[in-house]
């Protein structure tokens, strides 16, 4: 029966193809879903926490408390410490249940004091994050504590976005995104392609079965009912080869292209200098302002490299035995200035005036620089992007507090919106600001 | 223009559409032009490249590229050993110091970065040159980065130190007997008193003192006249009528800088003054001064004397008094001249350019008989700019060659070239036994020398200087000198075994002896201080004691003396009323004057104010002349032509002129050297050797005996004029005249109407119909502006060298200029304008003498940018402050912008001009020293990208953030372009229109509503306005003071 083979063979043909790519595209569906849902979680995390966050103290919820905890954990703590990963410091989730309150204050006011008293606890951590000294910190009790409220509902959050992320079902209503509709629809879409191709799998069963209750089929029809899954010819049929070589394709494409946004960012780039100098004894130890080597960071352009007559300020007297200050003793002699290598090399196109940063900006040079007092040879921290300082400019709320150049700007920014003005709404963004 | 049948025109190739301007006109970027070989195109370029060059490259490239990308060069940062505590890397110093060049004076503010001066600015603490600079002093900062100075002294051609040439030096003069220095005008004191020291120290010296531009007729005159040897000071802000003789005072006369100052406050017109002066300009030449005369009479040299006795006969016959015997000439509006004059008695000024002591008495005459002396004329108040003496120098240039001189020094003075017998001279210097030059370079002079001393860079120099009775200021240095030179004063003394060799002790004793007890102040360390940081220093009228001793204290009116027999019989045989001979005026141009900076690129480059020609010097010639031998001129393309006079014969490349004296032709001094440096070596003609020194006084005008030939070699001028034009678009030159502006303040106006979709019936102002609506109301910070008043701006280009000096422009040479690629960010365009040229006979007539209107065009920062919209990539776009950026490295250079600009302002970087050797002209970037002249707030551009005018956008944000630091607002002070801040007329005003109380505000006579500002000022318009680019660069319409709209 010409007509009935046809029809199976029809039938089969394109029912499998059709259980595939209903698969493939189910795949897909929960790969976007999840990085959809990855992406309304950070966003989530970092505008507005209007979920239920578990403070640390006893009177429960409350936003400001975390946003207030979120601004601290920023300026302080960032720099060393993330909630869920370890970076210099330890990961901070979870630390209000492994130590008391008490004590958390006490190490965060002065770490080497409770290192010092002899607390176990503590010389461990010292011992395991290679005797990084934390900087002492002065903040207030309630700071401390809507520190810890961020970093527990912050933790929280992670958790539960990892849940989602095992992305299994719809149901985990826990942490539905505030503005999910597009997660929703996907959601829907998701549950019928699988309702499909659970109705498409009873189908070819059925059928199946039924044919196989038939007599009239011929050799090559049973053939075609009762094939197996075969995966070798799965794996050598043309469209799973096209998938695979598209998919290799794609990768090495993305990897070429991240490899060319890499070009030359020298983030992390720590050359060895002629002279070992340490900010890590200077800034960290020893705690000697900034100002008073990089004498140019509040008036100048360049916060300058200092010359070697501040430097005999204090080496005149002190280690006058050092061999590498000896370096600089001969520097003097000789008349030769000391060739530092430059570590942060601004392409030249981009000017960049540390006086609108430091002065009038009020930023710590740790913001670009990292925990500066902490290394024992510079090392770039920032990858000096010109997308990292813009996304610097698009977060960052305009120091106008008694400066009278920003009055009229403040009250006309506040005639139409309610955000805090931004260096990006007063142009921080546009190309002349830094190019020319 | 609404109300004429004016037409404006660049070039004459513009006024007679000439088929190749025409082919041209529409193409910005000529696509003719190779763009591979400019310099030598040879065969292989021709040729093009194959597709497998191609390949080659590309993968060369890539491979280089990625190799480029695995490792970055290590960089130093190399701090002070011992920081100085006035340095702060990145800060710029200010130091109050003095420009001298010979008798060329100019109080200035050096900008240095990081210990050297990178920028001169004008002082506006200075009374005599109120703050204003000229394109020579804006450039002179890359001369001290100049590859060719000398870096160590030299004795016979052979390298040497100090020590050792001073030995032999000394051994040498002490055996002369008969010593010269030979100077230009000298205007220091302290420096005079040096030679004094060491005239004294050698009894048989003499000082001999020359200018190449020589005014000796004029001290003459005065001597002759008042029995002040000397000059007195002009102010031109006092005269209501100016009747110049060929005097080019805004050019290059005495101390253009002063008179630009002071006739551009009589030029100005706003709500307050309604009137100004009004400016007749007799003259062969077609001079700066004379294209911003309201009216401007074209005469042969050799009616200039006899212009003066009309002149004075047509005054005393007003006045009574007794004329000079001499035949009248008949000139157009000399009658007007004379009326004008009459009418404001007193408070007129009659100057004349003439070297001829007889013409200059006759204009003092004149001056007397209208009562200038003391009101516009101050001869109690000396300026010194030009004490040489021309007797004086001929006889030295004699005692040379009669071998009467045994050792001459030349302290930075290069007569060889710049003096007419500076041939006798090269030829006999050889019979003295002592040469001695202190010039900074192997100059015409320097190489014969036998010993060259060479001295200090102004700015790395202590000096100070007296361009005027009871005016003081200091030069001090703005940098460590850069190489093994020593100050020629302290040569001086030196030489002269003085005790105290330092000049700068010398200068400090000098002032401590003779000024400070006149001033007045308590400590010496006090004045000494506020002297150097103020940069001048103003005395009481008595304590002049340094200059020449045949002055006299006080020159009332009535010593007034002239022999009115004697001056009619010397101007009937030197002058004529129709002479038909051919006639030679020499004249200097603004940039490059005598010649003592012609290896400085930048006034090279800047183009001559009235002929836009470049990196040449040539004939000018009228329009009649040029077609009575059949030249034509396109393109700048023309022959080359052979002047003979008294034996001596120059070529030179022919231009047409419009506006050139029939009969004369024009030639520029300060070319054709032989000896100065790469970049001006072989450039023009020298004509110093046919100034006429027959009469004992040099003359620049050269009337009788004159042989021209035209020959037929083909020469190619390059010249900016007709480059980026306008397509015939002539609104943008609005002008009208004084009686009308006083009617209505908004005469001249072109109000354009435009149709909208309604048809021709309703039409309506562009600004109505637009696209972009809401630009403006984003300026919420600032809104940057500029205005700039045709009325003062005289088109002397001395924006053009600041705009140059401060935002790293390139210097792209003559070939460059000629495939129309200059680099010039503010360039000013130069318009003849005449009435009525509809046939052929009257075009003629227009090329003969047209008004002229200079308009400096710069990016004119349009809210609804063409170019913008029309970037592929969004390299220009708009600041929320109103200014047009340009981000160089988004730049992939289509060029698209250049094309949508209709004010033809963008530059495209067609190659790499910096550290190519391909372009040695460029020396600021092309090596290491010149390089100190960078800015370091500036991007030096690379090929293919686009740039313009930024407003000085690195000088805003400066400006901006001094005001954040101190928590205020920004004010006029904080912020100004270079372009403002060089004017020496203050056309230029920058500032920011949303600042009420700003400079710009006031001149714009902006009214603030809700936010919304409107430019009420009359006279304000913008160019093109009918196609509503809404520019934010303001032009207030010039004001001729005429009597007629008609040229």
């Amino acid at each position: 029966m010409p007509h009935d083979k046809f029809h199976y063979e029809f039938m089969f043909g394109t029912l499998r193809p059709a259980c595939l790519s209903l698969l493939s595209l189910l795949l897909f569906f929960l790969l976007s879903l999840n990085s959809v849902q990855g992406q309304t979680d950070s966003s989530q995390v970092e505008i507005s926490p209007d979920n239920t966050a578990v403070a640390v103290t006893s009177d429960g919820t409350d936003e400001a408390v975390v946003a207030e905890g979120e601004k601290l954990f920023n300026t302080n703590c960032r720099a060393c410490h993330a909630v869920d990963k370890k970076l210099i410091g330890p990961a901070l989730a979870g630390v209000y249940d492994r130590r008391d309150l008490d004590w958390i204050k006490l190490f965060i006011r002065n770490s080497q004091a409770v290192i010092a008293s002899g607390d176990e606890y503590a010389i461990d951590l010292f011992e395991e994050y290679n005797k990084t000294v934390m900087t002492p910190f002065n903040l207030a009790d309630s700071e401390i504590e809507s520190i810890l409220s961020f970093i527990k509902f912050e933790a929280e959050n992670v958790t539960s976005a990892a849940q989602t992320d095992a992305g299994v079902a719809s149901t985990d209503t826990g942490n539905q995104a505030p503005s999910s509709f597009l997660s929703a629809v996907l959601i829907g879409l998701v549950v019928v392609l699988a309702l499909i191709l659970v109705v498409l799998f009873l189908i070819i069963g059925f059928l199946t079965k039924f044919l196989q209750q038939r007599d009239e089929l011929d050799e090559a029809d049973r053939d075609i009912v009762n094939q197996k899954f075969n995966l070798t010819k799965l794996v050598k049929s043309p469209a799973f080869v096209g998938i695979v070589a598209f998919v290799f394709g794609i990768l090495v494409l993305k990897s070429v292209i991240d490899g060319l946004y890499q070009v030359g960012i020298q983030q992390g780039y720590a050359p060895k200098q002629p002279i070992a100098f340490s900010h890590k004894l200077h800034a960290g130890q020893f705690e000697i302002d900034c100002n008073y080597c990089h004498t140019g960071v509040r008036k100048s352009k360049s916060a300058n490299i200092p010359s070697a007559n501040i430097c005999m300020n204090c080496h005149g007297q002190i280690l006058t035995e050092s061999l590498e200050i000896q370096k600089i003793y001969a520097a003097i002699e000789n008349d030769r200035p000391i060739e530092w290598v430059r570590v942060h090399n601004l392409p030249d196109l981009a000017y960049f005036n540390h006086e609108q940063h430091v002065k009038v900006g009020d930023q710590e040079c740790q913001t670009c620089h990292g925990q500066i007092q902490e290394m024992e040879v510079v090392e770039q921290f920032a990858p000096l992007t010109m997308g990292w300082c813009i996304s610097c400019h698009k977060e960052t709320k305009v120091d106008t507090k008694g400066n009278a150049y920003y009055d009229n700007l403040v009250e006309l920014h506040a005639q139409h919106s309610n955000e805090p003005l931004k260096v990006e709404d007063i142009g921080g963004l546009e190309c002349a600001k830094c190019h020319y | 223009m609404s109300n004429s049948n004016k037409k404006y025109w660049k070039g004459l190739e513009q006024l007679t559409n000439d088929p190749e301007f025409v082919k041209y006109a529409d193409k910005e970027f000529p696509e003719y032009l190779p763009i591979n070989g400019n310099k030598q195109s040879s065969d292989e370029s021709v040729e093009g490249s194959s597709r497998r060059d191609f390949l080659k490259i590309m993968g060369f490239s890539v491979a280089a590229a990625s190799l480029a990308a695995c490792e970055a060069p290590i960089r130093k940062a190399i701090p002070y050993l011992n920081k100085p505590e006035e340095i702060d890397p990145g800060v710029a110093n200010y130091y109050a110091s003095t420009f001298t060049q010979g008798g060329d004076y100019c109080s200035i503010v050096v900008k240095t970065r990081e210990g050297r001066p990178i920028k001169i600015q004008g002082n506006k603490l200075s009374k005599v040159t109120n703050g204003g600079v000229n394109a020579q002093v804006e450039a002179s900062v890359l001369s001290l980065y100049d590859q060719e100075r000398l870096v160590t002294p030299y004795a016979n051609g052979q390298k040497t130190d100090w020590e050792s040439l001073d030995k032999e030096i000394k051994n040498a003069l002490a055996a002369s007997k008969n010593i010269r220095i030979v100077s230009n005008t000298i205007l220091s004191p302290s420096t005079k008193k040096a030679i004094n020291e060491f005239i004294a120290a050698y009894p048989g010296c003499k000082h001999v003192v020359y200018d190449p531009d020589s005014a000796y007729g004029m001290v003459k005159a005065n001597q002759d006249t008042f029995g002040m040897g000397g000059l007195p000071t002009y102010d031109f802000s006092k005269a209501e009528v100016i009747v110049s003789l060929a005097a080019d005072f805004l050019g290059t006369w005495i101390t253009p800088i002063t008179f630009i100052n002071q006739y551009a406050k009589r030029r100005k017109l706003n709500k307050v003054q309604k009137e100004m002066s009004r400016h007749f300009q007799f003259e062969s030449n077609m001079s700066l001064t004379g294209s911003n005369a309201d009216y401007r009479i074209p005469v042969k040299a050799s009616q200039q004397g006899l212009i003066a006795a009309t002149l004075y006969n047509k005054l005393a016959g007003k006045s009574g008094k007794g004329t000079l015997n001499t035949s009248s000439v008949d000139v157009p509006f000399i009658d007007k001249a004379v009326d004008a004059l009459w009418k404001a008695k007193g408070k007129s000024l009659v100057v004349s350019g003439s070297n001829d002591p007889d013409v200059q008495s006759i204009v003092n005459a004149i001056n007397q008989l209208l009562g200038n002396y003391g009101t516009t004329i101050d001869l109690n108040s000396q300026v010194y700019h030009r004490q040489g003496s021309d007797p004086e120098m001929s006889q030295f240039i004699d005692d040379v060659a009669g071998g009467r001189i045994d050792a001459v020094i030349f302290y930075n003075a290069n007569p060889v070239y710049d003096h007419p017998q500076g041939g006798v001279l090269k030829t006999e210097l050889k019979n003295i036994a002592l040469k001695i030059s202190t010039s900074d370079r192997m100059d015409e002079t320097s190489v014969l020398s036998d010993f060259v001393a060479p001295d200090h860079h102004y700015l790395e120099s202590w000096n100070d200087a007296q361009p005027q009775k009871g005016q003081l200021s200091l030069c001090q240095p703005g940098i460590t000198p850069l190489f093994n030179t020593r100050q020629a004063q302290s040569s001086f003394l030196t030489w002269a075994g003085a005790d105290e060799t330092n000049f700068h002790k010398f200068l400090q004793k000098n002032w401590q002896d003779s000024y400070f007890p006149e001033s007045g102040a308590q400590d010496f360390e006090n004045f000494w201080n506020q002297s150097l940081y103020d940069g001048v220093v103003e005395l009481a009228e008595s304590t002049d004691t340094e200059q020449g001793s045949e002055e006299n204290d006080d020159i009332g009116s009535n010593e007034f003396t002239i022999d009115l027999n004697a001056i009619s019989s010397a101007l009937k045989s030197n002058y004529h009323p129709e002479s038909t001979e051919t006639e030679l005026v020499l004249y200097q141009k603004v940039g490059v004057g005598t010649g003592s900076q012609a290896n400085n690129p930048w006034l090279q480059e800047l183009p001559d104010p009235v002929s836009k020609a470049v990196w040449d010097n040539y004939f000018t010639i009228s329009q009649k002349f040029a077609r009575e031998n059949g030249l034509s001129m396109v393109e700048g393309k023309t022959k080359i032509a052979t002047l003979s006079v008294n034996g001596i014969s120059v070529s030179a490349p022919v231009l047409i002129q419009p506006g050139q004296a029939h009969g004369t032709i024009g030639l520029a001094l300060g070319y054709g050297r032989k000896h100065v440096g790469r970049v001006a070596e072989g450039l023009g003609t020298d004509a110093f050797p046919l100034v006429d020194r027959s009469t004992g006084t040099l003359r620049y005008e050269i009337t009788k005996g004159i042989t021209f030939e035209v020959t037929t070699a083909d020469h190619q001028i390059a010249q900016t004029q007709t480059h980026e034009t306008f397509m015939g678009r002539e609104t943008v030159i609005q002008e009208t005249i004084l009686s009308k502006y006083q009617q209505d303040p908004a005469a001249g106006q072109f109000a354009p109407k435009i149709s909208t979709w309604k048809g021709d019936k309703d039409k309506v102002a562009p600004h109505t119909v637009t696209l972009w609506k809401h630009h403006k109301e984003k300026y919420v910070n600032h809104h940057w502006g500029m205005a700039i008043d045709l009325n003062s701006c005289i088109g002397c280009g001395t924006c053009t060298v600041a705009c140059q000096a401060e935002n790293n422009v390139p210097v792209v040479g003559r070939e460059e200029v000629l495939n129309r690629r200059e680099m010039h960010w503010l360039r000013i365009d130069r318009y003849y304008s005449s009435s009525d040229v509809d046939s052929y006979a009257s075009l003629e007539q227009a090329a003969e003498n047209p008004e002229v209107t200079f308009q400096p065009m710069l990016c004119q920062h349009c809210n609804n940018a063409p170019c913008e919209t029309v970037c592929p990539v969004a390299a220009t776009t708009h600041s929320t402050e109103g200014l047009n950026q340009m981000a160089y490295n988004r730049c992939i250079g289509t060029r698209y912008c250049a094309n949508n600009c209709p004010y033809k302002v963008r530059r495209f970087n067609w190659f790499k001009y910096h550290d190519n050797t391909r372009f040695p002209e460029n020396s600021s970037m092309n090596n290491s020293l010149g390089r100190m002249v960078l800015n370091p707030d500036v991007t030096v551009r690379s090929r293919g990208v686009m740039e313009k005018c930024t407003m000085c956008v690195q000088k805003i944000q400066a400006g901006k953030l001094v005001a954040k630091s101190a928590g205020r607002r920004p004010t006029d002070s904080d912020i100004d372009t270079a372009c403002a801040i060089a004017c020496p007329s203050n056309a230029i005003v920058f500032g920011d229109m949303n600042n009420p109380e700003s400079k710009i505000a006031e001149v714009l006579q902006i009214k603030y509503q809700d936010r919304h500002k409107t430019v009420e000022e009359p006279r304000a318009y913008t160019v093109l306005q009918e196609i509503n680019v809404d520019p934010n660069i303001f032009y207030l319409r010039k004001v001729r003071n005429k009597d007629d709209n008609n040229a």
